[in-house]
């Protein structure tokens, strides 16, 4: 019955989107119909070749195919990120680069988003999403709630992601720094976030563990501050049901306050709160220690995600926004700091007793240095947020390169160590093909993130004085195109840094692919729940 | 990073007794260093609150001891450097445009703050270093082929009132002679080779002799007999190797059959005449100034 049910779900997306392609009023628009319509239709075919089979009971083995697919989805779209990062850097340092047969789909401007996106949502989504119910299911010693929800989220997030890129490119954006999908996709995105939620608290709620593991507060605070934001953030009104255009609820100010409220909060939820969730997981696990202080975990939890809410205001120094808020932007980013550092502290002292094994093990060398760039990133961001510095360093290469410092340095790395954690085991192999390309990957990613930021410090500072530089009369010395100008060397050296960011990882996908292809099969199951 | 733990048993403390997985967690205290700094930055806070226009009410925000209004502080600092300059301003509204250079103290001013109003609003079109962009219609202002006249007078008429923009710009428009039917085809590549002639480019003998029948009955009235331009009209020298928008056969037939329309702010109704007077004596004191 379900099945027949799916299939006259499935059927009416199909057929409407078809309808939509159909009455499209643009490119992009008729693309994402179509796309959305050959979608529905392949999971029609499939759901169809598979109605009315048995199904067999599986409650005593994880569910960790969609774990599978996640890390393999999680290091292609790594890749695709970094790949496209190297390009628009290297379209900055030269900006013949942006041909003439790219205009209007492959230029800075189009591209820029792409790179953004798809290192956050598609590389670190898909990071989140794979360790979350990896994390929630052994920690819970319960299979994943819901049946094929898991599958759900993973292949509906694929969708979000494919149908936000092709609208870039084509020219789909409601113009907004990290939410820049259009109405139907954030609807899309709802959607998948929901289903991610009922599949990760209804694993929660079916536990057999007494209590809920420390990871599982941070990514259950992860998921449900990025609905609330997601909403907020994206309530529009399209233009047309046959449009990608929308108009956005607020104006001015208001909105931009909104932006970065959700702005901020991606970062601190999705990039921050996630991301440690992973860390309190997989960092003891490959340590083999216990977590260093049960009160630091549960202090710094919560005077994290009180504190973070508030921070957004700090993207907004000197513009239409009110001084108090402002104010307490900047209060609540300098409180912030020893919250974020509490799982910096819990991280790394995790290691005591075991300091040994970074000589031995590159796999905890890298989720080391990545905990080591939280702790740099959450100490440059409050710092940045105060007024004095800031009115320095806004709209310079310095904050591209914060930013870089916790994506690549934090976010990446602690990816990297999760893939090399994960990989063996969920295709039940006899550990990695090579630790020594772990090694080579390390240093080349490590080399490229302090290239890449030590360019930026110096680009940003340097444009920043060039900026406010004034004459004896009080008049501006430099124009902008003279930054632009002085800018040149740091900007290749920002590129070559990218550069080596993602020969490492091409090494990763490789290392990955040869331990699934050429090591040896462990006798033993990873994937069964213990018994109660 | 020792090869041996210093101690033999890192922490003294026992785990809290629950197991994820096999994941334990130790019961240690919170660090005092961590406790105390965290609680530095709260009294921080507070106080900076206190200070500073912080927490919102029904009516407003407090608006901190202090007093401080970034808004305040940007309007005394523009309200400073603008008396700190009043009366060199008004000297060089005051002064005779081309006695500007004759007192140091004024061209230094005017040169200065020329250079600013030129990089913030010249220098997207002109470039910054006002050598403009050849092909794209963008005059250069360095050297001495000037379209409207390099005199004081003649830059400061062009920067306050534009070029073809309003009814008191500079004006005239060149016939699309291609697209309005005046000429052919054939009489278009022929007055081409003509001009390519006159600025002594490779060209066909035979059809510049034809070229220069056409020459003299369509655009002679503007480029003059021998070519040289006429600035009354803004009518480009054709005979120098300086073109803006391409000197090539190509460029040129595409000039001739669809005419160009370069246009200028007017600048009067954004920068003030002070303003103006020292942009006009930075792009004069370029090096094409007359």
């Amino acid at each position: 019955m379900w099945d027949y049910l799916k299939l006259a779900g499935l059927g009416l997306v199909a057929v409407c989107a078809a309808i939509a392609a159909n009455y499209a009023h643009d490119l992009a628009y008729q693309v994402n119909a179509l796309t959305v319509m050959l979608a529905a239709g392949i999971a029609f075919l499939w759901v169809l070749r598979g109605a009315g089979d048995p199904k067999p009971n599986l409650q005593h083995e994880y569910f960790d195919g969609v774990v599978r697919a996640g890390a393999i989805a999680t290091a292609f779209w790594g890749a695709v990120g970094f790949l496209v990062g190297v390009v628009i850097a290297l379209q900055l340092a030269f900006p013949q680069l942006n041909f003439e047969f790219l205009q209007g789909y492959g230029n800075f401007g189009r591209l820029r988003p792409l790179h953004t996106s798809a290192v956050i949502f598609a590389f670190g989504g898909n990071a989140l999403i794979m360790s979350s119910f990896y994390i929630v299911q052994r920690t819970s010693a319960a299979r994943l709630f819901g049946g094929n929800l898991g599958w759900f989220v993973f292949w509906g997030w694929q969708l979000v992601i494919v149908l936000a890129a092709t609208g870039y490119v084509l020219g789909a954006t409601q113009s907004k720094e990290y939410a820049e999908p259009v109405w139907y996709v954030d609807i899309l995105i709802t959607v998948v976030w929901v289903a991610f939620l009922i599949a990760f608290m209804g694993t929660l709620l079916k536990r057999k563990e007494p209590h809920i593991y420390v990871a599982n507060w941070f990514l259950l605070s992860m998921i449900l501050t990025v609905a609330m934001l997601h909403l907020v953030n994206n309530a529009a009104i399209p233009v047309s049901i046959f449009g990608s255009a929308q108009v956005q609820l607020y104006s001015g100010v208001q909105d931009a306050m909104v932006q970065w409220w959700y702005g901020h909060n991606a970062v601190g939820f999705f990039l921050t709160a996630g991301f440690l969730g992973m860390m309190y997981y997989f960092v003891p696990k490959q340590v083999e220690r216990p977590v260093f202080s049960y009160k630091l975990s549960i202090i710094h939890f919560w005077a994290l995600i009180f504190l973070y809410i508030w921070a957004g205001p700090h993207h907004l120094h000197y513009t239409a926004l009110p001084d108090w808020a402002s104010t307490l932007g900047m209060v609540f980013s300098v409180i912030l700091w020893m919250p974020s550092w509490g799982g910096m502290i819990n991280g790394l002292m995790t290691l005591s007793g075991a300091w040994d094994k970074l000589r031995t093990d590159p796999i905890i060398r890298m989720m080391v240095v990545s905990i080591g760039f939280y702790g740099m990133s959450t100490f440059e961001g409050p710092m940045m947020s105060i007024k004095a510095v800031n009115s320095l360093s806004h709209y310079t290469d310095w904050t591209i390169g914060h930013v870089h410092s916790g994506a690549l340095g934090w976010n990446g790395m602690i990816t990297f160590g999760v893939l090399y954690y994960l990989v063996p085991r969920l295709w039940n192999r006899e550990g990695l093909y090579s630790l020594k390309l772990v090694s080579w990957h390390f240093w080349l990613a490590t080399i490229g993130i302090v290239l890449y930021a030590s360019a930026m410090w110096v680009t940003g500072i340097m444009e920043g004085l060039m900026w406010r530089e004034v004459d004896a009369n009080g008049f501006l010395v430099n124009a902008f195109a003279d930054t632009v100008a002085a800018k040149f060397p740091m900007y290749v050296v920002r590129a070559l840094g990218g550069l080596l960011f993602l020969t490492g990882a091409l090494i990763m996908c490789w290392n990955l692919w040869m331990t699934v292809r050429a090591q040896p099969v462990k006798a033993s199951q990873h994937s069964a729940v213990p018994a109660e | 990073m020792c090869a041996k733990p210093l101690k033999k048993e890192p922490r003294q403390v026992e785990t809290t007794g629950h197991q994820w997985d096999g994941i334990e967690e130790w019961n240690n205290p919170l660090p005092r260093w961590w406790v105390w700094v965290f609680y530095a930055t709260i009294v921080w806070g507070i106080g900076y609150t206190i200070a500073y226009p912080a927490w919102p009410l029904i009516e407003r925000a407090t608006p901190g001891l202090l007093g401080q209004n970034t808004r305040a502080d940007v309007a005394a600092e523009i309200a400073a450097v603008d008396a700190a300059n009043a009366a060199t301003k008004e000297k060089l509204i005051a002064t005779d445009l081309n006695a500007i250079g004759a007192d140091p103290e004024l061209a230094g001013y005017a040169e200065r703050a020329g250079a600013a109003v030129f990089r913030t609003n010249c220098a997207q079109c002109h470039g910054s270093g006002a050598a403009g962009f050849e092909g794209k219609g963008y005059p250069n202002l360095l050297d001495d082929d000037w379209l409207w006249g390099g005199t004081m007078e003649d830059i400061h008429l062009t920067v306050t009132h534009g070029i073809r923009t309003n009814d008191d710009s500079r004006y005239s428009m060149m016939p699309a002679f291609g697209l309005d039917e005046l000429l052919d085809e054939t009489q278009i590549a022929q007055v081409t080779e003509h001009v390519l002639a006159i600025s002594g480019q490779e060209h066909d003998a035979a059809a510049s002799a034809a070229g220069a029948t056409i020459y003299a009955d369509n655009c002679a009235a503007c480029h003059l007999e021998d070519g040289k331009g006429d600035r009354a009209q803004g009518a480009p020298n054709l005979t120098d190797a300086i073109w803006l928008y391409g000197g090539s056969r190509e460029k040129i037939i595409e000039t001739v059959t669809k005419a160009r329309f370069g246009v200028m702010p007017n600048w009067n109704t954004r920068l003030s005449e002070d303003e103006i007077r020292a942009v006009a004596f930075y792009v004069h004191g370029r090096g094409g100034g007359e």
